[in-house]
């Protein structure tokens, strides 16, 4: 574990970083929902009626003014980009940046193997991204308290679950590639977040485009999907788990492969 | 962290510590290396000599696993080196040519690092090694100069005491104070048992130090001898004084076994008619003698040419 070990030390001030500002942001959406309540009536009219906009952010079938709509989708937005963003990053860079940094040499002249290599590399990414989430659940829901309104628990649970999966899914596919670099490469990580993000939209936009719901993870982080529902998105999570497999799949098979830079 | 310390010795006869058995790679079109074949027996002060772009480093990278070999295979203790690359890798002291490590890390940092992906406590021996060395073990990677950097190296191959070096241009940045204490160390590791394996391009380091060297060229092995005998065997350096006629250059350079010939030209004759001419000769020694006891020289000297003159001469 000592790979591990390292990798939780170099990361940490990063993963700080990420987690201040999604959680800060997560607070500043929730404390501004009292404010907000009040005008909720007419912003919610304008927001469900702006065709194509209001479908792409699935605000037809959330109710705005509810405590819980505003929080599925603002929040949801908020976790949503910034969580997939922090996973992307971590995950493209996690193998690459040892080749970029010219320490593979150094890592690789001991009796390392390159399957525990990328084992204990690929867990240090899993570990990051459960304390960011567990940390970004706990302060929201602190804060939904501090505010007043009653905690939805469990589809709290199940939108923070969703978004968990979907970085997990995410960080997963970039590991894979990460194998395949020679240095890090942090607009590919980006390149793809934002990619599946918008794929989502135009799958919510477009009925013909909604095969691309198989394609993009932000799929099952829909709130709206999950609130209704009272369950997570099986149909969306199962080709998910599949990608993530391939990716970590990928992961080993190239990295036990690879010529070092 | 499994690793294996202890080399179990196959019988009592002397093992190869590496053997390379026509080991080729290339990246993709390019050459790296070609049919290298090469033995290197336990115990031995190997010298791998050759210019930049060789395949020094290539092959070094290929024997500890960090690049597949295309063809070919090639054992290192009797292990191979896909295979059971972990193994070797636990029995060797690696330093590289221009080490990095990671930023933010203290020196002290770097060193247990390292002596933990190796499971094993080497704080003794590295804190011997950081103070023969004068290395400094507070400051942090990214403040570390070329040859500071060197050290921190250093330490990292020595600090487990592993049955073989395999040291990549080990001099380069470091000053000829540290040299010393590098080779001085590198000798007591070598008399202790350990295997050394030096490339460089530097031929007196081999010189003094090598028993025997293997001089690769364009990814192959072109001589693999001792080092006496690569220094000695091949060619003598012949230097000529007094009147040396224009007739007896013209003779000179159509004998067979003469090489790299300095004299002078005939337009300069009379400005330099006693200038001396040399070349290097591995022909029949009686034809020359004859030739030389026809003309009007009154000096010659017969030497052994520096490893050097040999080197360059492989290189032509």
């Amino acid at each position: 574990m000592t790979l591990l070990l390292h990798e939780w030390k170099r990361g940490l001030k990063t993963l700080l970083i990420w987690t201040v500002a999604i959680s800060a942001f997560m607070m500043i959406c929730v404390f501004l929902f009292p404010e907000m309540k009040g005008m909720m009536g007419d912003v919610g009219d304008i927001f469900s009626g702006m065709g194509a906009f209001t479908k792409a952010f699935g605000m037809d079938r959330l109710d705005f003014g509810s405590f819980r709509g505003y929080y599925g989708i603002e929040c949801g937005n908020v976790l949503g980009i910034g969580g997939a963003l922090f996973a992307a990053l971590l995950g493209i860079g996690m193998l690459a940046k040892e080749e970029g940094n010219h320490t593979a040499e150094f890592l690789f002249a001991h009796p390392l193997s390159r399957t525990r290599a990328v084992a204990e590399k690929g867990l240090a990414v899993l570990l990051q991204i459960l304390v960011c989430n567990a940390v970004v659940f706990l302060l929201s829901a602190v804060s939904i308290l501090a505010i007043g309104e009653p905690v939805f628990w469990k589809e709290l649970i199940l939108l923070h679950t969703a978004f968990l999966l979907l970085q997990i899914q995410l960080a997963g596919i970039c590991f894979g590639i990460s194998a395949l670099l020679h240095r890090n490469n942090a607009g590919i990580g980006l390149g793809l977040a934002l990619a599946f993000y918008f794929l989502n939209l135009i799958a919510n936009i477009s009925d013909s485009a909604s095969f691309l719901k198989y394609l993009t993870p932000f799929a099952y982080t829909e709130a709206s999907d999950i609130l209704h529902d009272g369950s997570l998105q099986f149909g969306y999570i199962a080709p998910g788990m599949c990608f993530l497999l391939a990716g970590i799949l990928l992961a080993f098979i190239a990295y036990r492969r690879k010529d070092l830079r | 962290m499994a690793i294996i310390v202890n080399c179990d010795a196959k019988g009592k006869q002397r093992m190869q510590a590496i053997e390379i058995n026509k080991l080729t790679k290339n990246y993709g079109r390019v050459r790296g290396i070609a049919d290298l074949s090469l033995q290197v027996e336990e115990g031995a002060f190997f010298g791998f000599i050759g210019p930049n772009g060789a395949g020094k480093s290539t092959t070094i990278r290929t024997l500890l696993g960090f690049i597949r070999p295309s063809a070919g295979s090639a054992t290192v203790f009797g292990r191979d080196i896909v295979r059971e690359s972990e193994e070797i890798r636990a029995l060797t002291g690696y330093l590289p040519s221009e080490a990095q490590f990671h930023h933010g890390m203290k020196v002290r940092d770097i060193l247990k690092l390292s002596a933990a992906l190796r499971g094993a406590d080497c704080h003794a021996e590295a804190s011997l090694l950081c103070e023969r060395l004068q290395l400094d073990v507070t400051r942090k990677a990214e403040d570390l100069s070329f040859g500071n950097r060197k050290k921190v190296a250093i330490v990292c191959a020595l600090q487990h005491k592993p049955k073989l070096l395999i040291l990549d241009e080990p001099t380069s940045g470091l000053d000829p104070l540290m040299q010393h204490a590098f080779f001085e160390i590198i000798r007591e590791r070598h008399a202790e048992g350990a295997t050394v394996f030096l490339s460089s391009h530097i031929l007196s380091e081999i010189e003094h130090n090598c028993t025997k060297a293997a001089i690769i060229r364009e990814g192959t092995v072109i001589a693999h001898d001792a080092v006496s005998a690569l220094a000695g065997k091949k060619a003598r350096r012949v230097t000529l004084r007094g009147d040396v006629r224009a007739a007896l250059q013209e003779e000179l350079q159509t004998l067979s076994g003469v090489r790299d010939f300095h004299g002078f030209s005939p337009s300069a004759e009379k400005e330099h008619a006693s200038d001396s001419i040399h070349f290097l000769f591995d022909g029949k020694t009686a034809e020359l003698l004859q030739m030389l006891a026809a003309s009007g020289v009154q000096d010659v000297t017969i030497a052994e040419p520096d490893l050097e003159e040999i080197f360059m001469h492989y290189y032509e």
